[in-house]
C-alpha cells in the first residue's frame, strides 16, 4: 500500500481541484453541489493539519518533487540545480494554507443558503473551489513560475465570481476593474521572472535565492525586485493601488468574500516569501525596502478608515476596513525588514514584529470574513444595501446583531478578541522603531472603532421601521458559518499565546531563515 | 499569557475582571430607587412642549452620524474624492506611478 | 554614435519595450473598454515576446532531441522559455475572454463603453 503519509502536497492540491471540474455535473441541486464541496474542503482541511503536523515536527522545510521516483528527492544524481516542480513547505507556508482552507470552507457553508435562489449554482462552486486550489498553490509552492500561475488562477476565478450576481451593472463593473488591474499586475510579475530567469537559468526560488546571495545584486535583479514588490503589493491591496478592493469585495457574493480574502492574503505571502527569502540572503540595503513598507502601510491605515468613514453602503464600508487593516500587517513586516541586519534591535522587537504581522494575518482573515458574512446575512434578509434605509433590524435580527458586535470589536482591537491580542504586539513592537508610527496606529484604531459604532447604530439599533416587519433571523447554515469564525475569534482572543506558541512562532522563525529554505532543497549548501 | 516582548497581556484575567465588574454593576443597577413610580407625564420625552412625532421618523440615517468630523475634514475628503472617481483608467496610472517610484527608489539609492 | 550593431543585435528587446509602452499608453488613456482590454493584451504580447526571445543564448541545447543535425548540436535556443511562453499564452487568452464578456454585460446595463460612464461605484 503506498505510503500516503508522504503525498500530502499533492492531495491538498488535488481533491479541491477534482472537485472542482465534478461541479458543473450537478447542475443546480444545491444539496449536491454544497455536499461535495464541503467534503472535498473538509478532506483538504484534514490533510492541511496533518502535513502541519509533520511540517513542525520536523527540521527542515518539507520538499515535495513532483514526478519523482521519491517525493524527497529534488537533487537527482549527477544534478546541482534542481529539476522538476517542488513544493516546498516550512513553518510559514502552512500557516497560510491553515488560513485559506478554514475561509473556504466557511465560504461553502455559507454559499448553502446564500445562492439558493439564483441560477448557474453548479459554476459558482467549480470557481469557489478554483479560487481556493489558486491560493493554496500560491501558498504552497517552490517554484516561481508555478506562483505566478496559480496567481493568475485564482485571480481569474475571483474575478468570474466578483461578477456572480451580473443582474446588478455594478458587479460587472466592479468585475471588470478587478481583472484589468489584477491581469496587469500578473504579466509584470511574470516579465520580472523573465528577467530573473535570463540571468541565472533557474526558476526554482531556493536555487534562484542561493544563486543571488552567491553572486550578489545586479541591477537588473533590483529592476526585478521593484516590480516583485510593486505588483504584489497592488495585489494585497495597499494604498494608493487599493481601489479595485473595495469594488470587488463589496460587490462579490458574501460567500466569496472569505475565500477572496483568503486570495488577497496569498499575495501579501508572495510579497514576504520574495523579499525576505528570495532577496533575503544577498546583501543589501534592508532599511530602505522596509521604509518603502512601513510607508505604503502607514498611507493605507489612514487613507482606508477615513474613506470608510464616509461610506453609506453596508459592504464597501468593510472593505475599505480591510485596506485599513492591511496597513496593519505591512508596517510590522516594513519593521522587521529594517531591522534584519542589526542583531540587537532584531532581538528585542525585530522577530516580535514579525510574529505581530503573521499574528495579524489570521486574525484579520478571521474577522473580515465573518463581517463579510454578516452584512451578507443583512443583505439575504432585507434585500437593501444602503445605511440609510436600514436601522432597527436588532429586534428581528438578534443573533446576527451579536456577531457584528463581537466583529466591529475585533477589528477595532477591543480586548479580550483577537484583534487586541495582534494589536498590541504590533503597538510595542513598532514603538521601538520610531514612536509616531504607533501613535499613528493607535489613532487608526479608534478611528476604527467610531466606524463600526456608526455602522452598527445604522443598520441595528433604533425603533422598529416598517418596512422590515417580516424580516426574520439568518437561516442555519448561514449562521453556523458565522459561529464558527466567532468561535475562533473568541478563543484566538482567551489563548493568544497559544496560538502564538504553535503555530505563529515557526512561521516567524522560517521567516528570518533563508539559507534553512535554500538547503531544504540544495541538500546543505 | 502572551509575553510581547515589553509586558505581558493576560486576557482571561482581563474577561474576568470585566464579568466581576459588571456583575457588581448589574446589582447595584436592580436595587433600583424605591419612592420612584413609573406612572404618567414623566415617561414621555420632552421636546419643549411639542408633540412626540412616530418613531420611525425620530431614527438618524447612517449618512447624518459623524457629520461633524466630516465637516472638520472636508478639505481631505474632497481630496480623496477626487482620488476615488471610479476610472479605470486612474488605477492603471497609480499603479504604474508606484512602480515607477519603486523603480528610482531602489535603482538610484539602493 | 550609436552602435547599429548592438541595437541589430537586441532588436527585439527594443520592440518589447516600444510594446509595452503602446500598452501602457492604451490602457491608461484610451476611454473605451474594448480599447482597454486591447491594450492588456498589448502588455501581455510585449512579456510574451521577451519571454521568448530569452531563449536565444549561445552554447544553448535542448535537453531531449532526435535526429538533429551536427551543425546543430550546440546551436539551438532554450525550450524552457518557451514552454513558459504557451502557459502565459493560455492564461491571456482566459483572461481576454473574461474580460470581453464582462465588457458586453457592461454594454448591456450602462448603455455605452465608455469609461466614464462606467463609473457608478464611486466615492
Amino acid at each position: 500500500m503506498m505510503d500516503i503519509s508522504q503525498h500530502y502536497p499533492a492531495l491538498i492540491i488535488a481533491i479541491p481541484l477534482f472537485a472542482a471540474f465534478l461541479c458543473p455535473l450537478f447542475k443546480e441541486r444545491i444539496k449536491a453541489l454544497a455536499t461535495l464541496a464541503i467534503l472535498a474542503l473538509l478532506a483538504t482541511l484534514i490533510f492541511v493539519v496533518l502535513l502541519a503536523g509533520q511540517v513542525y515536527t520536523s527540521v527542515a522545510p518539507i520538499t515535495y518533487t513532483y514526478g519523482s521516483s521519491s517525493p524527497g528527492l529534488t537533487l537527482p544524481s549527477g544534478y546541482h540545480v534542481p529539476v522538476r516542480i517542488i513544493f516546498e513547505i516550512d513553518g510559514l507556508s502552512i500557516l497560510m494554507a491553515l488560513i485559506t482552507v478554514i475561509l473556504a470552507l466557511v465560504g461553502a457553508i455559507y454559499a448553502y443558503s446564500s445562492i439558493k435562489d439564483e441560477s448557474g449554482k453548479g459554476k459558482f462552486f467549480a470557481l469557489l473551489l478554483l479560487l481556493t486550489v489558486g491560493a493554496l498553490g500560491m501558498v504552497l509552492t517552490g517554484d516561481i513560475f508555478n506562483l505566478f500561475v496559480f496567481l493568475e488562477i485564482s485571480s481569474i476565478a475571483g474575478a468570474a465570481l466578483v461578477a456572480y450576481y451580473n443582474y446588478r451593472g455594478e458587479a460587472n463593473e466592479a468585475a471588470f476593474k478587478y481583472i484589468t488591474v489584477s491581469s496587469v499586475g500578473g504579466v509584470l510579475v511574470l516579465f520580472a521572472i523573465g528577467i530573473l530567469y535570463s540571468e541565472y537559468d533557474l526558476l526554482n526560488i531556493a536555487a534562484l535565492g542561493n544563486a543571488i546571495s552567491t553572486t550578489g545584486l545586479s541591477t537588473l535583479d533590483l529592476f526585478a525586485l521593484a516590480l516583485f514588490v510593486g505588483a504584489f503589493a497592488m495585489k494585497a491591496g495597499t494604498f494608493p493601488m487599493h481601489m479595485w478592493l473595495p469594488d470587488a469585495y463589496g460587490e462579490a457574493p458574501a460567500a466569496v468574500n472569505p475565500p477572496l480574502i483568503a486570495s488577497t492574503q496569498a499575495s501579501l505571502y508572495a510579497l514576504l516569501r520574495v523579499t525576505y527569502i528570495m532577496y533575503g540572503g544577498a546583501v543589501f540595503n534592508y532599511t530602505t525596502l522596509g521604509w518603502v513598507l512601513i510607508v505604503l502601510g502607514v498611507f493605507s491605515m489612514i487613507f482606508g478608515v477615513l474613506m470608510a468613514l464616509k461610506q453609506n453602503d453596508i459592504k464597501r464600508f468593510i472593505g475599505y476596513t480591510a485596506v485599513s487593516q492591511v496597513g496593519y500587517m505591512l508596517v510590522p513586516f516594513g519593521v522587521g525588514l529594517s531591522t534584519i541586519g542589526d542583531d540587537v534591535a532584531f532581538g528585542t522587537y525585530g522577530i516580535t514584529a514579525l510574529q505581530a504581522g503573521l499574528f495579524h494575518m489570521i486574525n484579520d482573515a478571521i474577522y473580515m470574513g465573518m463581517l463579510f458574512m454578516v452584512v451578507g446575512c443583512v443583505y439575504h434578509a432585507t434585500g437593501k444595501r444602503n445605511m440609510e434605509e436600514l436601522g432597527g433590524l436588532a429586534r428581528n435580527m438578534p443573533l446576527t446583531a451579536i456577531f457584528f458586535m463581537i466583529g466591529g470589536a475585533a477589528v477595532s482591537g477591543v480586548p479580550p478578541f483577537n484583534g487586541f491580542a495582534s494589536k498590541i504586539m504590533i503597538y510595542e513592537s513598532i514603538y521601538n522603531f520610531h514612536p509616531l508610527l504607533s501613535i499613528i496606529a493607535i489613532v487608526v484604531s479608534i478611528i476604527t472603532l467610531g466606524a463600526y459604532v456608526k455602522a452598527f447604530q445604522g443598520i441595528f439599533l433604533g425603533p422598529k421601521l416598517k418596512e422590515f416587519e417580516n424580516v426574520e433571523e439568518a437561516p442555519t447554515s448561514m449562521l453556523v458559518s458565522i459561529a464558527v469564525l466567532a468561535a475562533l475569534v473568541i478563543v484566538f482572543g482567551l489563548m493568544p499565546s497559544l496560538v502564538v506558541k504553535t503555530i505563529i512562532a515557526p512561521a516567524a522563525n522560517a521567516l528570518v531563515n533563508p539559507y534553512g529554505y535554500y538547503a531544504g532543497v540544495l541538500g546543505g549548501v | 499569557m502572551l509575553n510581547t516582548g515589553f509586558g505581558y497581556w493576560e486576557p482571561i484575567i482581563f474577561a474576568l475582571t470585566f464579568l466581576l465588574l459588571g456583575c457588581i454593576a448589574y446589582f447595584i443597577y436592580i436595587r433600583g430607587n424605591p419612592k420612584h413610580k413609573k406612572v404618567g407625564e414623566q415617561l414621555k420625552p420632552f421636546l419643549s412642549g411639542n408633540p412626540e412625532p412616530a418613531k420611525e421618523l425620530v431614527h438618524i440615517r447612517g449618512r447624518h452620524i459623524y457629520w461633524g468630523f466630516k465637516e472638520a475634514f472636508a478639505p481631505v475628503y474632497r481630496k480623496l474624492d477626487e482620488m476615488h472617481d471610479g476610472d479605470v483608467r486612474n488605477y492603471m496610472l497609480w499603479f504604474f506611478g508606484i512602480l515607477v517610484i519603486l523603480m528610482l527608489i531602489f535603482l538610484g539609492g539602493m | 554614435m550609436i552602435n547599429w550593431e548592438i541595437v541589430v543585435q537586441n532588436f527585439p528587446f527594443l520592440v518589447v519595450g516600444i510594446l509595452m509602452a503602446i500598452g501602457v499608453y492604451t490602457v491608461t488613456m484610451k476611454r473605451n473598454l474594448i480599447k482597454i482590454v486591447i491594450g492588456v493584451e498589448i502588455i501581455e504580447s510585449a512579456v510574451n515576446l521577451f519571454l521568448i526571445t530569452l531563449g536565444y543564448v549561445e552554447g544553448a541545447y535542448a535537453p531531449i532531441y532526435t535526429m538533429a543535425p551536427k551543425a546543430a548540436e550546440n546551436n539551438m535556443v532554450l525550450p524552457t522559455p518557451q514552454a513558459l511562453t504557451l502557459t502565459a499564452i493560455v492564461i491571456g487568452l482566459a483572461v481576454t475572454a473574461l474580460m470581453l464578456a464582462l465588457a458586453i454585460n457592461i454594454y448591456r446595463h450602462y448603455g455605452s463603453l465608455d469609461v466614464r460612464v462606467a463609473r457608478r461605484l464611486r466615492e
